[in-house]
C-alpha cells in the first residue's frame, strides 16, 4: 500500500471535497499540473490498494435524524472474536467496529461497536439484537453514552508522515 | 457540523436518492456526475446542484476520497483515564492541549474520558500517553485496535 508524492499531493487537494463540476478529476488535475488520466488511474489504484476506503458521499447522519449513539463493548470468547466481530461489523446500525486489547482487572472487553439510531431506545434495542448475536461467545458487556464531546479535530494528513 | 436533525420537508425523495446511491461509492471516470444521475434518473447538472445545496444544509459532511488513516503512515490510539469528578476539567484542559489528542469524548462509565491519539510514528503513541500520564498523575489505559471490522455504515436517508 505505498504511496508516492503525487499520490499525496492529489490527497492533500482533495482532503477538503471533490469539486462540484462536470468534470471533477479534471479540474484537481489543473490544480497540480497533472494529467486527467493519471488522476483518476492513481485514484483508481489507491483505491484497489486501500489507501483510499472509496470515493463517496457521507452524509451527516445527526442531520439525517440519527441523533443517538452508544459505544458498546464486549467481553467475546477469544477464540471465535473475529469471526462474530466481522458480524457485529456487517449491521447496518454499527459504523465502527474493532477488536482492541482488553485492560484487566478494569476493562474485561474486547470488541468495541458504536451503534447509532434516532433515539436511545432504539440504541438499546440494537444492543439487544448484537447480544443476541455473540450468545454464549459472550461474557459480559456494557455501552458507555458520550455525554459531551470534549475536543473534535480533523484526522487531517500530516506533513511529514510518509 | 450540524448536529442537529433537519426539518422533514428540507429534502426530497430525489436528494434521499443520491444520499442513498453516493454512499457506497462515486465514479472515477471523466463525467462522473453524468454516470452518477444517469440510474438516479436525472440530469448531471441537477446532480451537482442538489450536492451543492445538500452541502449547504448541512446534509452532507463530506463527499470525495476518503482516505485509510493508517494506510497514510499515521499512528492512532484510542485512550481512557478514569478522571475523578473534581478534577474533570482541570484534566480535560491538559489532555486537549496535547496537539496530539485528535478526539476526546465524556462518557458516563468509571472510565469516563476517552480520547483518540494521532501521531506520525507508531512509537510516539507511548511516549505521547506517558507524557499525559506524567501530566495528569492519572494511568492512560491503551487500546490500540487490534483488528478493524471495516465494512461502511450505512444511513438510510
Amino acid at each position: 500500500m505505498s504511496i508516492d508524492q503525487t499520490d499525496r499531493r492529489i490527497l492533500t487537494a482533495t482532503e477538503g471535497g471533490l469539486p462540484l463540476s462536470p468534470t471533477p478529476y479534471a479540474e484537481v488535475a489543473g490544480w497540480l499540473d497533472l494529467d486527467e488520466v493519471d488522476v483518476i488511474a492513481r485514484l483508481q489504484r489507491m483505491q484497489e490498494s486501500g489507501v483510499i476506503r472509496r470515493i463517496a458521499i457521507a452524509p451527516n447522519h445527526y442531520a439525517l435524524g440519527m441523533v443517538a449513539n452508544g459505544m458498546s463493548v464486549w467481553d467475546v470468547d477469544d477464540t471465535v472474536s473475529e469471526t462474530l466481530g466481522a458480524q457485529v461489523g456487517a449491521l447496518d446500525f454499527v459504523s465502527h467496529c474493532y477488536l482492541r486489547p482488553r485492560a484487566l482487572p478494569d476493562w474485561p472487553y474486547n470488541l468495541f461497536a458504536m451503534i447509532h439510531g434516532p433515539d436511545r431506545e432504539t440504541v438499546e434495542a440494537h444492543r439487544d439484537e448484537i447480544k443476541t448475536l455473540l450468545g454464549a461467545a459472550c461474557r459480559q458487556s456494557d455501552i458507555l453514552y458520550s455525554t459531551r464531546i470534549l475536543k473534535k479535530t480533523g484526522m487531517r494528513l500530516r506533513k511529514g508522515a510518509q | 457540523m450540524r448536529r442537529t436533525p433537519l426539518p422533514q420537508d428540507a429534502i426530497d425523495d430525489i436528494d434521499r436518492k443520491i444520499l442513498n446511491a453516493l454512499q457506497d461509492g462515486f465514479p472515477l471516470s471523466v463525467r462522473p456526475f453524468e454516470d452518477a444521475a444517469k440510474p438516479l434518473g436525472i440530469t448531471e447538472t441537477d446532480l451537482i446542484e442538489r450536492i451543492s445545496r445538500l452541502r449547504e444544509i448541512g446534509a452532507i459532511t463530506r463527499f470525495g476520497p476518503f482516505m485509510d488513516a493508517a494506510a497514510m503512515g499515521g499512528a492512532f490510539c484510542l485512550c481512557a483515564i478514569e478522571v475523578p469528578c473534581e478534577r474533570f476539567e482541570e484534566v480535560m484542559t491538559l489532555v486537549n492541549a496535547f496537539p496530539e489528542v485528535a478526539h476526546n469524548y465524556e462518557r458516563v462509565h468509571k472510565l469516563n474520558m476517552w480520547f483518540v491519539l494521532a501521531c506520525d510514528r507508531t512509537e510516539d503513541i507511548a511516549k505521547t500517553a506517558d507524557r499525559i500520564e506524567a501530566k495528569t498523575g492519572l494511568t492512560v489505559l491503551r487500546f490500540p485496535k487490534l483488528k478493524e471490522f471495516y465494512i461502511g455504515f450505512k444511513v438510510s436517508a
